[in-house]
Order: structure tokens, then C-alpha cells, then sequence
């Protein structure tokens, strides 16, 4: 089968250090060979795998960029496939100008997942690893591409292949009593079966919950900062945004009305927003209409509620209490380094999580990292135990689970064996299509639906 | 020297169980058919147990009988007795199993070859087949040609058979006829890959020598139920069956002389069947079990022979004696005939298309043990499918494959053609992901349409057929009609099946919905119910009750219809795909399966692989 060659720029598009243009198929190294010339007066098609040139990109003869070719022969390369990377300076034009130089001998624009298709039509990486990829790529955060990580090493796998077996075996008992009436088989029983059937579906339900807090470290939390004026609340998120200032970014709010800022507390993404109502002076709740200001309260996934801790509680701190849920709050008791004035209890009485600091100089920073993942669902989450990555895969074990729903339905209503067996046998089918045993086309598709450019 | 015995259209090798069925149906489809046995008393023989069906097995046969084949007719004829096995564990795994007189169904099946047209039975042994220009040419030991343009094989454990009794073993086909001692080799030098099987048989007792006043019985359903949708009426049970167990003594005895069956001293190299192990087999690989089960069966009405279901072994004779009476009731049993295990050639059925025609040879066919089956429903259902696909094929016809979702038959022939069989391969429930909707009782549904268009459903069954369709559909409008008001009678009906009495009206079909309730229950208050063959009941009640779970295995269906259709080249390497692993290539290069479907029932061929498929069919 021979290849076509293909060219795109596999780093991010913008400015930056360096970017790279890989290019990947059977004349890959011919036509870099066109435009690169090293130092050293050395052919790229005289290196050998795994070793990098330095020279320049020329296109019309001319040298555009200086550039470090590396080259990977045939099959030990991310495709499979002879490939080399041209690394030159980062930035829109130089990268565009390289890639057309390398169209321009002769290599085709990569369609979008075309690198990672390659490498899985050669066997470099199976489905599971190939979505574990596109996890890696867009991981947000370092807990993200931890998981993301451990999706690849088969964490996942190594947990639903316990909760197949249990149903395989079932399965296969099932069959072998109704094949054999004549054999002396230990009978099927009603018993047996829901037992099977009600542990396997908590285990899948376990499972499920990985998959919420897998959500929240890799997508990170809508979080509001809510509070009347001079509560600290700009103090709280100089706090946050300064622990890991690498990470935190200057988003314009396009699509918003507040400004929006990028944190991470305890390993988990904070979009923080200033409620643009309570930011406001004055009665601010009041000039934004009361059912706005609740609706953005209860629809995030986070409020951080701040009170002043030297002052009373007052009627825009009740006001603002009252429209708190204990789902989604942790109370904020600000400014513990003055002398304290307020009565907590009404805060307590109303909400679980109720945490004192001083924003200025950080005590209780650790306390509201523990509130935060707590109420995130990630207090006990750990990457390494396997998680759900991804929609098709929660879809996997919501199906299994209904199956098994089913199963116990129809042992409910006093059907015969056999009806739950197509429940179970559509439950294990769809745990196998977690582990990657069972491909139905729906998967495929997706898997590659998903990929950038460039990868 | 050879002489010409004339010209047919289709040989068949074998007058055995698959035999049968293919020279039936080629002749019955207009083909000059020749069959050739190697005795005449040996036609249709049944060398292993006197009973036909049996879990799975039971469906083959009456979907055989859906198609036009003969087994279930034969089978009806000749019972003795008949049970519904697994009743109690649901529809889809309910199976009929029959006693049967196995000499008169070796003569009323040599009867039925003798009278039908078209076709000619010889005893003969095939020696040689050879390839032709336009066909074959088979030679008998006689050296007479016959020219054909078709061969269906099914030499059963005849080709190459060896018996092994102990440290005694001789070659010879079943039941002290002679094998087919030639034909191996011809098909060697033609370049058909054979490799070894084994089966084995328990021994005939004499029926007066045992003591049945403290076994178990085991008697027939009352009233018993046909295989074929021909027969009306079986008429009564008439023998009874009885059962026995092995104990620690059993077991001992046969521990004891392990060392001089011919398997484990390393005699026999044939692959046996896992599933339908010998005693011996089952004492050493279910060490911690006791005791096993057996059934004593007569082999028929005028004979005092009876087989010992579940004793099969190759011990010697005098180990045979030995533990046979250990067992509670064959104390004192008198061995009419010896236990046996049987060794004979087959052929690797990945060789041959679902048509079980082989890739390499056009008009090559093959059938029963010899493609590496177990059973004689087993090879019925091959002999029928050979059998039409030959005459198909000769008479330019488009050939005749089941998919899976239409019946076992189908899931079968997939099986041995795409998986091939590492060991006798035997048909089970389990073996089929459409279970709820391949039923023994909807067969007919199934298959006679497809039956009717081959020709092989004559009129009269065929009118008989439609009329049992229209009366089911009228009966399934009648119950959705009829509305039950709420009555004491009903609802003491309701209540003593556990379930919920009414307080309004409810449909006749709701309450038949009802898992708990059958049409018996209904009996009192359903004053309009026709009378009606107990077939069409049945089915109503299944369909009826199961209507959610038929749905579901329908969509099921659907979606194995999307890989089927997705059809892969035949003329492909796929060694040019190097993301597939290597097994995966040679297997993929060996079948060369016709679509991702059956690419994905390949072992050998992961998921992994199907996918890499997937998208190399895509680009």
C-alpha cells in the first residue's frame, strides 16, 4: 500500500518559540530533502532514524528560516511511516511559509486526525490509545494529562475487564445449564443472577462517578465569586490567581459580561467570574433583577460566597444567603486577620462548607483547597484507579448499566432466563466496547472525528 | 480395468446422516443424482445414540424440516419417545429430542432413497475423485467411473477410520463396517489438508441383564410433540428411559487402568470433542466430581439392545466390564457390544465457502464429520445446504447461504466456514446471539418461504403453511379484541398464578402479556377460542409475551446487517495493511471473508483489527 505524503503544522498556530511541520509518508524524507539543506552538507536521506540536522528552509532558493530537521525512519515513527520534523522558528508566517515549501515538492495537506489514522492503520496505536491521544492534546490541566496518561496505560481497562468477567462467567453458565440439560450442572438461580446483576450495576455506577470528576479535572468548574462590595473579593482572586501564576490567563469574557479568569486550586481549573451584579456598588442585585442573579448562582458549578468577617452580617449578606445552595457554595469567611465581628450561624446553618482565610496574607488557602475539590467530587478522585475519559465511553457504561436494568426487569416481571439473557448479553457487549474488545463503526467514526490538524 | 458407469449431474460419498439430506435434495431439485454407501445396511445409520435433537440439535431439525429435508419426518416415523428439553428455562432454548428406533430408521431412510426419482443408491467405495474439465470423475473400489459435475463428500468417521478399544485398535468405520481406506489419499493428491478427529460410543447392553427396579425413570411428554410440521399426530410414548449414576468405585476403576485407554497412553493423535467427552475424559478433568450421570435408552422396539448415554469410552474391553458394573442397575449387565472411540480424517472447513462448496475446487462439496462436525443433526443440516447449493449451482441458480439471524443452520455453516473447528464441532443455544427469535417453534417462519423458492416445499405443505399463518395472524387480531371484564372466575385465575386480579376490563392479549399466565389459564373465560393446532398457541403466546425482547434482538440483527454489508475484496493481501497484526493477516489471507461481519467472527482477528478495517475500507 503505498502512501501518500503529508505535511501540516502539528504545533499550535500563534506565536510562539518554535514550530514544528511534520511531514509523514513514503517520500517524506525525498521531498524535506528539497527544502532543507543542513549545515553539514548532509542528506536527510543519508541520516539515519532517530537523528536531527540543523541547516535552513530555502523555498525559491532562498532561506526563509533556520531549522532543525529531524528524521524518523520507517516504522519507528509516530505513523509508522518515514517521517521528519522540521522544527523552525514558531510564528503564523514562517510555519505557513515552511509548510507550503514542503507542498510545493510534492506532500498533500494532513487532513484533520490523518497523522494519528496512519499510525493506527500501521499498528502504532490501538483505539483506546488513540483516544487517549486526543485526551492528551487537549488536556487542560496537569491532573487532566495524568488521567489522560493512565487511559493509555489501561488503568480503565483493568477495571471493567473485573466487572466483564463477572458477567462472562454468568453468562457461561447460563449457557452451559440450558446446553446440558441432561449434565449434572449446578442450577441457574433467580437469586444468583440479581445478585450478579445489582453488583455489577453498582460497580458500573462507581464507575460512572469517575467519569463526572474525570469531567471536572479535565474540563475544570464554572465558578462565581459572589459577595457585596469590599468583601475582598479582588484579594481572594490576586490569592488564587497568584499560587500558579504559569497557569492563569488573561481571557477577554467575549461571550460574557463579566470578566472571566483561568486558576487552579488543589489541581482543579477554576473559571472564575465576578457575578456582574454583586461586583457592582450599590444595590446591585436589585439593578440586575433578583431571578438573574439567582439563576447564575445556582447554575454554576461553583460559588465561592464571600463574607467580611469584621463586620456584621448584614442585609446583602442575608440577601445574598438566601439565594446560596449548599449543592454548589463554600462560604468564604474573609479578612480572619482583623478582629472578628461576625456571627457565623446563619452561614452555617444554610451551608456545609464554611471556610475561614485572610486573602491577604493566604491562611486558610489549604482549607478552601480541600472545600473545593470536595465539593468538585474530587477529594477521593485518583487518576491512576482508571477513569471514564470520554462521552462514548460514559455512553458505554450507561448502556451496560441499562442493560443490566433490564435484565433485572425482566427477572422482576417472572420473564424465563433467556430474556435476561439478552440483557446481559447486550451488557457485556457494551463493556467490551469499553475496553476496546467490540468496534462498532459509531466508535471509529467518532475516535477520528475528533482529532485537530497536525496530530 | 475401469469401465464408465455413466454420467450424473451430482455424486454423493456417503449415505450417512448429511448423505442423505444432499442427494434427497439435489435429486429433488432436478438433479441426476448418484449416492454411494460402502454398505447398504448402513444407510442412515446412527452408530451413537438412538435419539434425534437434543439441546440446539433439536432446532437443526426442525429447521431442516422448515426447508424440505427429510430428518424430522424420519425421526417422527420412527420415535419411540419424546421430551421437550429445558422447559421452564424459556422459549428460546426449549429443544425437542426424540428416542428413536435407530434400524427401522436406517431402513425407512434407505426406503426413501430407494423410491425417489432422479436418484440412484449404490454400495460402493469411492477410491479416487478427479478433477475433470467440466466436473469430476469418481471411481469406485470396483473400478467403475461415474462422470459427475458435482461431489458432495460426507464420509462421516468412515474416511481413514480407526477403532481403539484399549490397547486393541484396527481400521474400520463405525460399527464394524469397513472404512474408506482409498479415498484419503486421492483427496491429499488433490490438496485438501486432512487432519485426525475422534469420537467415541459407549457400549449396548443387554436389556434383560439390567436391574431397573431402583432407577429412576424418565418418560416422555404427554402428549409428544413432532419434529416435522408434516407429522399431526406421534400417536403415544412407547418406551421409557431410565437413569443411573457412576460412583467413587466408577471412578476408581477407571483411574486404575487410565494408562490403557488408547488416548491418554498417547495412542490416538485425533482431536476429540470437548463437548461430548468420554468417562474417561470427564473423570480426569472434573476430578472433584463423584458421580456422573447416565441414561439408559433402548434402542429400539425389536431389539433388547440398549445404549448407554453418557458412557462413552476407550478403555479396554475387560476395564469396560469392570466399571459398567459399578454402576447401580448394570450390576450384572451383560456387554452386547463394546464402548469404542473412533479416529477418522476430515477436512479444515475454513477451506470452503458458506455454500460448503470449497474455494479451490468448484463443484467440490462437503459435508457432516467431514467438515469437522459433531452429530447427526449436524450433518443433516450440511448435507441439506451441500446438497442444494450443488443443484443451484448446476442449475445456474444463485446459491443458498442462512445468515446468522435466520436460523442455527446458518450460525453453523458460519461457524465451521469462517472459525473452522479445532475439535468436533457440535451445535449449542449459545453458539447463536439470536436465541429469542431463532426458536425451534417459529422454524417454519424462518425457512419455508426460503424453502418454497428453492423447490423444495411442495404445494400441499405449502398451502398447509400459509393456512397456519393466516390462522395465527387471526388469532393474534382475535386477542387483541376480546376484552375480559373483571369476574370472580378471572380473577381467581389471576390470583392463583400470582399475579394481580383486574378491576376494569383488560385485553385477552394483555393478560397473556402476563409471564405468570398462559393460554391454559385462560382456558375458562376465552368461550371464543378457536380450536386451533397447538404450534399456532404457541407461537401467539412466545410472540405475544416476548414481544420487547424480539424487538431488541431485531435491532440486534439490523446491526449485524450494517457489518454484513460491508463486503471486502476476496483478491486482497491483506498484508499490505500493516497496522493489522500478523495472525490477523494470515487468517484474513486464509478465509478471506466477504465482508467486515464475518472478518470479525474470525478467531484470531481482534477487534483491533476489525477496526484498522474499518477505516482502511473507509479511506
Amino acid at each position: 500500500m503505498k502512501s501518500t505524503t503529508i505535511a501540516a503544522i502539528s504545533t499550535a498556530q500563534g506565536e510562539s518559540g518554535i514550530g514544528v511541520i511534520r511531514v509523514s509518508g513514503d517520500e517524506a524524507i525525498e521531498i524535506c530533502d528539497r527544502v532543507f539543506k543542513a549545515v553539514s552538507g548532509k542528506k536527510l536521506s543519508e541520516m539515519k532514524g532517530y537523528s536531527a540536522a540543523f541547516g535552513h528552509i530555502y523555498k525559491e532558493n532562498e532561506a526563509i528560516d533556520e531549522c532543525v530537521a529531524t528524521v524518523f525512519r520507517n516504522p519507528k515513527s509516530y505513523t509508522g511511516e518515514d517521517v521528519v520534523e522540521l522544527s523552525c522558528h514558531g510564528g503564523i508566517y514562517i510555519t505557513r511559509e515552511t509548510l507550503r515549501a514542503v507542498l510545493e515538492q510534492g506532500a498533500s495537506p494532513a487532513q484533520a486526525g490523518e497523522f494519528t489514522k496512519r499510525a493506527f492503520l500501521n499498528g502504532k496505536l490501538d483505539l483506546t490509545e488513540a483516544e487517549a491521544v486526543i485526551d492528551i492534546i487537549s488536556a487542560k490541566s496537569k491532573n487532566a494529562a495524568r488521567a489522560a496518561l493512565y487511559a493509555k496505560d489501561g488503568a480503565l481497562w483493568k477495571r471493567t475487564e473485573a466487572i466483564k468477567n463477572k458477567l462472562v462467567t454468568t453468562a457461561a453458565h447460563l449457557s452451559a445449564w440450558v446446553d446440558y440439560p441432561e449434565e449434572d450442572i449446578e442450577e441457574v438461580t433467580e437469586e444468583s443472577l440479581r445478585r450478579v446483576f445489582s453488583e455489577s450495576i453498582e460497580e458500573l455506577d462507581r464507575l460512572l462517578k469517575t467519569y463526572d470528576a474525570g469531567q471536572t479535572v479535565k474540563e475544570g468548574i464554572d465558578t462565581v465569586i459572589a459577595g457585596k462590595p469590599n468583601t475582598g473579593k479582588s484579594t481572594l482572586m490576586n490569592l488564587l490567581a497568584g499560587h500558579d501564576r504559569s497557569i492563569v490567563t488573561d481571557i477577554p469574557g467575549t461571550t460574557r459580561d463579566i470578566i472571566v479568569e483561568t486558576v487552579l486550586v488543589g489541581g482543579i481549573m477554576l473559571r472564575l467570574s465576578d457575578t456582574a451584579g454583586i461586583r457592582d456598588t450599590g444595590d446591585a442585585v436589585e439593578k440586575i433583577g433578583v431571578e438573574l442573579a439567582k439563576n447564575r448562582l445556582e447554575n454554576c458549578g461553583l460559588v465561592l460566597a464571600v463574607f467580611d468577617d469584621s463586620k456584621p452580617l448584614d442585609e446583602n449578606d442575608l440577601s445574598l444567603l438566601e439565594k446560596l445552595d449548599a449543592e454548589n457554595t463554600i462560604a468564604i469567611i474573609n479578612k480572619t486577620d482583623l478582629e472578628s465581628k461576625l456571627d457565623s450561624s446563619p452561614i452555617e446553618n444554610k451551608l456545609n462548607d464554611v471556610i475561614r482565610i485572610s486573602a491577604k496574607n493566604g491562611d486558610g488557602y489549604t482549607e478552601l483547597e480541600k472545600a473545593v475539590a470536595r465539593l468538585a467530587g474530587t477529594e477521593n478522585f485518583n487518576p491512576s484507579e482508571g477513569i471514564l475519559a470520554n462521552e462514548r465511553q460514559r455512553t458505554a457504561v450507561i448502556n451496560a448499566k441499562q442493560s443490566l436494568q433490564n435484565a433485572l426487569d425482566a427477572l422482576n416481571m417472572g420473564l424465563t432466563f433467556d430474556a435476561a439473557e439478552v440483557d446481559l448479553e447486550n451488557a457485556i457487549e457494551s463493556v467490551c466496547e469499553l475496553t476496546g474488545e467490540r468496534v462498532s463503526e459509531v466508535v471509529v467514526g467518532n475516535v477520528f472525528h475528533n482529532f485537530c490538524v497536525g496530530k | 480395468m475401469n469401465y464408465s458407469a455413466g454420467k450424473f449431474d451430482i455424486a454423493v460419498i456417503g449415505a450417512g446422516h448429511a448423505g442423505i439430506e444432499a442427494a434427497l435434495a439435489a435429486a429433488r431439485l432436478g438433479c441426476k443424482t448418484v449416492i454411494f454407501t460402502i454398505n447398504m445396511d448402513a444407510v442412515g445409520n446412527c452408530p451413537c445414540n438412538p435419539s434425534i435433537g437434543g439441546t440446539a440439535k433439536g432446532h437443526l431439525v426442525r429447521e431442516i424440516d422448515a426447508l424440505g429435508g427429510e430428518m424430522g419426518k424420519t425421526a417422527d416415523e420412527c420415535f419411540l419417545q419424546s421430551r421437550m428439553l429445558n422447559r421452564g428455562k424459556g422459549p428460546a432454548v426449549h429443544s425437542l429430542r426424540a428416542q428413536i428406533d435407530r434400524r427401522k430408521y436406517s431402513d425407512v431412510m434407505k426406503h426413501k432413497l430407494e423410491l425417489q426419482e432422479n436418484l440412484e443408491l449404490h454400495q460402493a467405495e469411492i477410491t479416487d475423485i478427479k478433477q475433470t474439465e467440466n466436473g469430476y470423475i469418481v471411481t469406485t473400489r470396483m473400478l467403475a467411473e461415474y462422470e459427475v459435475k458435482a461431489v458432495i463428500i460426507a464420509t462421516g468417521t468412515y474416511l481413514g477410520g480407526r477403532v481403539f478399544i484399549g490397547e486393541v485398535s484396527y481400521d474400520s468405520g463405525p460399527d464394524g463396517i469397513f472404512p474408506a481406506s482409498f479415498l484419503g489419499q486421492s483427496l491429499k493428491d488433490l490438496g485438501l489438508p486432512l487432519r485426525r478427529f475422534k469420537t467415541g460410543t459407549p457400549a449396548r447392553v443387554l436389556r434383560s441383564s439390567i436391574d431397573f427396579s431402583e432407577l429412576e425413570e424418565q418418560l416422555g411428554d404427554e402428549p409428544p410433540i413432532p419434529f416435522s410440521y408434516d407429522t399431526d399426530d406421534l400417536g403415544e410414548n412407547k418406551v421409557k428411559c431410565h437413569i443411573s449414576w457412576t460412583n467413587e468405585n466408577t471412578k476408581q476403576i477407571i483411574l486404575d487402568n487410565i494408562h490403557r485407554s488408547p488416548l491418554y497412553g498417547g495412542k490416538i493423535e485425533g482431536i476429540g470433542p470437548r463437548y461430548c467427552p468420554s468417562l474417561e475424559d470427564k473423570i480426569v478433568r472434573f476430578a472433584e466430581k463423584k458421580r456422573h450421570q447416565l441414561f439408559i435408552e433402548p434402542c429400539g422396539l425389536d431389539t433388547e439392545e440398549m445404549y448407554l448415554q453418557g458412557m462413552s469410552s476407550s478403555l479396554p474391553e475387560e476395564v469396560q466390564v469392570k466399571f459398567y458394573h459399578t454402576i447401580k442397575g448394570l450390576e450384572n449387565c451383560v456387554i452386547m457390544r463394546p464402548a469404542y472411540a473412533i479416529e477418522y480424517d476430515c477436512v479444515d472447513p475454513t477451506e470452503m465457502n458458506a455454500t460448503l462448496e470449497f474455494k479451490r475446487f468448484s463443484g467440490l462439496y462437503g459435508a457432516g464429520q467431514f467438515n469437522g462436525s459433531s452429530g447427526y443433526e449436524e450433518a443433516a443440516a450440511q448435507g441439506l445446504i451441500a446438497g442444494i447449493n450443488a443443484a443451484l449451482k448446476i442449475k445456474g441458480k444463485a446459491p443458498l447461504v442462512l445468515d446468522r439471524s435466520t436460523s442455527y443452520i446458518g450460525t453453523l455453516i458460519d461457524d465451521l466456514v469462517t472459525k473452522g473447528a479445532n475439535e468436533p464441532y457440535r451445535m449449542m443455544t449459545s453458539r447463536s446471539e439470536y436465541r429469542l427469535i431463532l426458536r425451534q417453534d417459529n422454524a417454519d417462519v424462518r425457512l419455508t418461504p426460503k424453502g418454497r423458492e428453492i423447490g423444495l416445499i411442495t404445494d400441499e405443505r405449502w398451502e398447509k403453511f400459509n393456512n397456519k399463518q393466516k390462522l395465527k395472524e387471526e388469532e393474534l387480531k382475535r386477542i387483541s379484541k376480546i376484552v375480559i371484564p373483571p369476574s370472580e372466575l378471572i380473577n381467581s385465575i389471576l390470583v392463583s398464578r400470582e399475579t394481580s386480579p383486574l378491576s376494569t376490563g383488560a385485553k385477552l392479549i394483555d393478560l397473556l402479556r402476563r409471564p405468570q399466565i398462559n393460554y391454559k389459564d385462560l382456558e375458562p373465560i376465552d368461550t371464543t377460542r378457536p380450536e386451533l393446532d397447538s404450534n399456532i398457541f404457541e407461537q401467539v403466546e412466545i410472540e405475544v409475551k416476548y414481544a420487547g425482547y424480539i424487538e431488541k434482538q431485531l435491532r440486534q440483527v439490523q446491526q449485524m446487517q450494517k457489518l454484513e454489508n460491508k463486503k471486502l475484496p476476496t483478491d486482497f493481501d491483506y498484508k499490505e495493511i500493516k497496522g493489522l497484526r500478523l495472525e490477523a493477516q494470515e487468517k484474513l489471507n486464509k478465509i478471506k471473508p466477504l465482508s467486515i461481519g464475518q472478518a470479525s467472527r474470525i478467531s484470531g482477528v481482534s477487534p483491533a483489527d476489525i477496526s484498522v478495517l474499518l477505516i482502511w475500507l473507509g479511506q
